[in-house]
């Protein structure tokens, strides 16, 4: 059996963080994590170190990304809920 | 002076979920509902850390009032930055008629055992949009306070807080030990990600009752009935302006 990467370690790490974040996703936690493991299986056969991290830093993008989303989506509920007037001036 | 603050933290149905009430008109469905953290309390809780990280407060004690699953939201708070959770059970009937007034005196009672000089508290939560909390605990306690902040910085014994009042803003020189509800654009929370989930685990969080800290839960609101909010009527298409102001004097409008 060969030995695992290195960085499998990182990249199980980052498939659990988006598997999180995505219980919250608009459309769905399924509709996500379809998407997710599509995406993870794409590159499943990547064994280059620079091609790894780098994809493990698009996948860190996309957290930060995600988390952006989720707060403007709430900050925007919230302020079109109670601050309703805000708006119309 | 190096602060120590208590951060109340509610747990509530989740904003993006569709509030149903429940057909005898007692409350509205909750079981079975997505719940999580009021989003003025995660204001609250944002900006203790951003003290904290600021070396103004030295602890952040997490505190929420009601049943096993408030620890989950306490949990969310602890891997913000918070350090140790409070969790007050109450649940049955307490539960049911838990209110501002006796949430207050808990919060008081756990500010005086806790010997806090900060309580930051969100200016109110989505679910029952009472936003008296806050002052309540300020009046329990006899602390000045500093209601919908959207800006707190610590001067010396002093807190200044920008309040933000109808038509601007209102900023105000308040003594400490003090209370602050958080208003909406006090700061942008940050995510609780999975891993600081899995370090908050490791984070104390105790259960007391309400009669640990000498507080008696009885309400004085009986809630006679919970309903939605009339339904939106369906408009109509008209074909010529004639149509229009013959529907127009039909409904009264002209």
């Amino acid at each position: 059996m060969e030995m695992a990467h290195p960085l499998r370690g990182e990249v199980v790490q980052l498939y659990k963080n988006l598997l999180y974040l995505g219980r919250e996703y608009p459309k769905g936690a399924h509709y996500f994590r379809d998407r997710l493991k599509k995406a993870f299986m794409k590159n499943r056969d990547v064994k280059d170190p620079e091609k790894l991290k780098e994809l493990i830093a698009r996948g860190e993008f996309v957290i930060k990304e995600l988390e952006a989303l989720y707060y403007l989506r709430k900050y925007r509920a919230m302020k079109q809920r109670y601050y309703e007037e805000d708006e119309n001036k | 002076m190096a602060l120590r603050a208590l951060v109340g933290v509610k747990r509530v149905i989740d904003y993006a979920v569709k509030i149903r009430v429940k057909p005898d008109k007692t409350g509205v469905v909750t079981d079975g509902v997505k719940h999580s953290m009021n989003p003025f309390c995660e204001i609250a809780i944002e900006e203790a850390v951003r003290l904290k990280e600021k070396k103004i407060v030295s602890e952040i004690i997490a505190v929420s009032c009601g049943p096993q699953q408030c620890q989950e939201t306490i949990r969310t708070a602890l891997a913000m930055g918070a350090d140790r959770g409070i969790h007050v059970d109450v649940s049955g009937k307490d539960y049911e008629s838990l209110g501002p007034f006796q949430v207050s005196k808990i919060l008081a009672a756990l500010a005086k055992k806790e010997n806090v000089n900060l309580v930051l508290l969100g200016k109110q939560a989505i679910d029952d949009d009472c936003n008296q909390t806050g002052q309540m605990t300020a009046a329990q306690l006899d602390w000045p306070q500093g209601t919908f902040a959207s800006e707190v910085k610590v001067e010396g014994e002093k807190l200044k807080v920008v309040r933000e009042i109808d038509g601007g803003l209102e900023t105000i020189s308040i003594k400490l030990p003090a209370v602050v509800t958080a208003d909406l654009r006090l700061n942008e929370p940050r995510y609780a990600t999975l891993p600081n989930i899995m370090k908050a685990k490791k984070k104390k969080l105790e259960t007391v009752k309400p009669s640990d800290l000498g507080v008696t839960l009885a309400s004085q609101v009986q809630i006679l009935s919970v309903e939605e909010p009339p339904q939106r009527q369906a408009g109509v298409k008209v074909q010529t302006t004639e149509d229009l102001v013959a529907k127009l004097k039909e409904v009264g409008r002209i």
